[in-house]
């Protein structure tokens, strides 16, 4: 298993060096400076356009810049915003916690439902209830987000009026972030109605951000188990005389579940790129929201910073799955 | 459980409308983050709106709802008969806001206001790079380091500033944003405690609202300043609840969870204004979207050919179709809510027979020319596609052949401003300052071609017209010598002037006092909430 991990790790910091190089090349291919946008329609002198390139370190050769950038990111700096001017961390550190949370629970939330569906709709084959689960889910996973999103805002919050329109939490309520986990701080704020509070807020946006990751693992499930259930030995054990239900939970669901695993564990790379526009509508300060910004105005040091970091949490949360699947599956760890 | 959400949504309703019991508390939905919160250091509404306009003031102020300049921290100036020394008399007693993280000792003093510019001003000056790479781009913009030749304390209540040659739009400027008064005590501390950065977390200064907290995308808190000058505001507390989609602010205005809302969807302005429970303002906006023909190109250089074009382009529908009515067509080159507007030039009016005919007499058949498109959505103009698919079409009843082409922004910027560009560029402007020679001369004046002059337009008549303006300081005879300008801007046509876009605010029915500012600021002094 030590040996695994270590192998699995070693591959990780070539692909962070790819990753550092995307992530630097990818903002400076993208016609326009940051320094001719801030200006925008404000014309700029050609010696003051120059000036502030430099002030800003962009007229040195580009290996140089790359090399700082580098050696920056080993002793934990990421540079500074060019456009709000403070650390690329400190900003990606306040925001990381709603992405995460928000991600966290679309994500329980996906798996709490996607999983049985995907069983039951592998068990009823070809019944009302598969066909009915994986129309769902084609829906959803067709679903455009945007729109998804102000629907459920107009029915539940403008009409139902059951959940607030959007926030992390009421606006009565105010307390220095702690954990940065609005569930968390809430509990710990001790005030009355401020967890109930920051819930309702979280109903809606984990729907959404749930939507494609709950399709997604209906249908892998789904198909993962017809597979197996066809195998011999839930054959043989059917023979045996073991009720139904342990046939399918205990023999067929275990080994269902590698590759679902693998899906979800994909699914976290969706779930961000999924937060751009839930974040946006719901007015969730989190990463997505933050980084998309950063590309419109060229903010060079948050967009590589930004990049570098959500790719290297991603890169985590595969390792995880990795080290996972190889504890469900001992057949990978060799 | 569906009781109780609905019982706490309710609840959260009537409470922020009530204000929390006792406090009551004003939820403005703003449309996006601030920078920062130092003024000086950055040039986005939004961030003027969270810094400049609660916690800080000017040594003038904007004349709310309009672009007039009234006495702000300065009680009263008075300037030189050359026009190059303005001497400004502070007012008295003006106390700094005492909060969780600064208790001020001093009223505001001529030292304050020193600080405020020479930080800006000075390179060697030690907030000047307080945070790295910072540009003061608005000082640098407006001109002040060619303009200033020295700021004086003259007493401890009286400050002046020497310039280096005539200016009257000097004062227009010290009313914007940039030039708001910090406080050097509390800037004196941060430097001694090594903490310099709080000045752009943490601000201090003499305006309505003391700044509490700032949870990052999230949300904006401030408290009315128990002692500020011009009186305490009616409403305790101000809190900006960040929410950038324009669709999402409506549901939260409807809903209660917010009072006011910058910037709707033209979509939704119908259901907003039958919504018995808000109201809705409309104002001109301080812009203008404009097609500058390139003068120096043949056969745009003749007047004649750049009128006839300009009587092809029907303004109307481009307004309905790209704004949904959410602009006006423009006559001139500056807004109609700006002091000088010449209401009385006439249009050209839209008659694509006697353009077509205009045509065959200047000699032109069979043209062709390029249109170029914005890639991006500005206020000025939502959708440059768009409109330069209406020209075309417009352009192409007279015989003229249209071609849109489009470049990434910042590259349309600067490929636009080059004096042999090939075709009429869409583009527009949103004010500064509220002066007309911020549109006129900047736009327009022959110092800007190759720049900020798309048209490449250097017309002697004109230019001197503007000139004069800048250098006078009677602002009668100002506005004189710009409405002649308007005149020959619209004789010459150097661009068709398209549009200007109205600026609608909704709020709640309850909401008393807000003032609509022409210059597109949101600004909460005086407001009040009132059942």
């Amino acid at each position: 298993m030590f040996r695994f991990l270590l192998r699995r790790l070693a591959v990780l910091i070539p692909t962070f060096i790819g990753v550092s190089i995307i992530a630097f090349a990818f903002i400076r291919v993208l016609p326009g400076d940051p320094v001719a946008l801030m200006a925008g329609e404000r014309v700029m002198s050609p010696e003051r356009h120059a000036e502030l390139m430099r002030e800003l370190g962009f007229d040195r050769p580009i290996w140089t810049q790359y090399l700082d950038y580098l050696g920056g990111i080993l002793t934990g700096d990421f540079g500074n915003s060019i456009v709000t001017r403070r650390p690329v961390l400190d900003e990606f550190l306040t925001l990381f916690p709603a992405t995460m949370e928000l991600s966290l629970c679309a994500i329980i939330l996906s798996v709490v439902i996607g999983v049985p569906l995907g069983i039951v709709a592998a068990v009823r084959r070809g019944s009302w209830l598969d066909q009915s689960v994986m129309g769902f889910a084609l829906v959803g996973y067709s679903m455009p987000i945007f729109w998804w999103a102000l629907l459920l805002i107009i029915l539940f919050s403008g009409i139902l009026q059951w959940t607030p329109v959007s926030g992390r939490i009421s606006l009565m309520y105010f307390f220095p972030p702690v954990t940065g986990f609005m569930l968390i701080d809430s509990l710990l704020s001790g005030q009355e109605g401020a967890f109930r509070s920051a819930v309702s807020h979280l109903v809606l946006p984990t729907i959404v951000l749930a939507t494609i990751p709950l399709a997604v693992i209906a249908r892998q499930t789904r198909s993962a188990m017809l597979e197996v259930l066809g195998e011999d030995y839930v054959r043989t054990a059917r023979a045996k005389g073991l009720p139904p239900r342990r046939v399918v939970g205990l023999h067929a669901l275990r080994n269902a579940l590698i590759p679902v695993v693998t899906t979800i564990g994909l699914q976290v790379g969706v779930l961000l790129a999924g937060a751009i526009l839930t974040e946006t509508i719901f007015s969730w300060p989190g990463i997505g929201k933050w980084m998309v910004d950063s590309v419109f105005k060229r903010d060079y040091a948050v967009v590589q910073g930004g990049l570098l970091l959500i790719a290297g949490i991603i890169m985590l949360v595969n390792l995880i799955v990795d080290v996972l699947y190889g504890l469900i599956n001992p057949r990978i760890r060799h | 459980m569906k009781t109780k959400m609905m019982f706490a949504a309710s609840l959260l309703a009537a409470t922020v409308l009530s204000g929390a019991a006792s406090a009551k508390t004003f939820v403005y939905c703003s449309e996006g983050s601030p920078e920062g919160f130092d003024p000086g250091l950055y040039t986005a509404g939004t961030t003027f709106d969270a810094a400049a306009h609660t916690v800080y003031n000017r040594l003038l102020e904007f004349k709310p709802g309009t672009t007039e300049t009234v006495p702000g921290l300065a009680e009263s100036w008075e300037i030189s008969d050359d026009g190059l020394q303005y001497t400004f008399k502070l007012r008295p007693g003006v106390k700094f806001q005492t909060t969780d993280f600064f208790t001020p000792t001093r009223d505001l003093n001529a030292d304050d206001v020193i600080f405020s510019f020479e930080r800006q001003w000075k390179s060697d000056h030690p907030w000047h790079q307080y945070v790295a790479g910072a540009a003061w781009e608005y000082f640098n913009g407006m001109g002040f380091p060619d303009l200033i030749d020295k700021i004086e304390k003259v007493d401890d209540m009286t400050v002046r500033f020497t310039l280096k040659r005539q200016e009257a739009p000097f004062l227009a400027n010290l009313a914007m944003p940039f030039s708001s008064i910090v406080s050097k005590e509390y800037a004196d501390k941060l430097e001694a405690d090594g903490q310099q950065q709080q000045l752009n977390q943490q601000p201090l200064g003499t305006g309505p609202f003391e700044f509490v907290a700032y949870q990052t995308d999230a949300v904006i808190r401030y408290r009315a300043h128990e002692d500020y000058w011009n009186g305490k505001q009616k409403i305790d507390d101000l809190v900006f609840a960040i929410t950038p989609d324009a669709s999402v602010r409506f549901q939260k205005l409807k809903a209660g969870e917010c009072h006011l809302m910058p910037y709707p969807n033209a979509a939704d302005v119908e259901q907003m204004r039958s919504d018995p429970n808000l109201k809705v303002m409309e104002q001109e906006g301080l812009n203008v979207a404009y097609l500058a023909y390139n003068t120096t190109q043949a056969p745009f250089d003749k007047p004649e050919v750049r009128k006839a074009l300009n009587m092809a382009i029907n303004k109307q529908a481009i307004v309905d179709a790209v704004f949904q009515g959410m602009a006006t067509p423009a006559k001139n080159p500056i807004p109609p809510t700006m002091w000088s507007y010449n209401d009385s030039v006439q249009d050209d009016p839209y008659d694509p027979e006697a353009a077509k005919k205009m045509l065959e007499e200047a000699g032109v058949s069979n043209l062709s020319m390029k249109v170029w498109a914005m890639p991006v959505s500005r206020p000025y103009m939502l959708n440059a596609r768009r409109a330069a698919e209406l020209i075309q079409s417009d352009f192409q009843k007279i015989g003229v052949n249209v071609e849109i082409v489009s470049y990434e922004w910042a590259e349309y910027l600067e490929r636009s401003k080059a004096k042999d560009r090939d075709g009429a560029v869409i583009l527009g402007w949103t004010g500064d300052n509220g002066d007309p020679d911020n549109f006129l001369h900047t736009l327009l004046g022959c110092d800007a071609v190759g720049g900020n002059n798309r048209a490449q337009w250097c017309n002697e008549e004109f230019n001197n017209l503007v000139e004069q303006a800048k250098q006078a300081s009677d602002q009668a005879e100002r506005t004189k010598l710009y409405e002649e300008a308007q005149v020959v801007f619209k004789r010459e046509a150097p661009w068709a002037t398209l549009d200007h876009s109205l600026s609608i605010v909704p709020m709640r029915k309850e909401v008393e006092g807000f003032v609509q500012s022409p210059l597109g600021d949101f600004a909460f002094e005086g407001v009040d909430i009132v059942e």
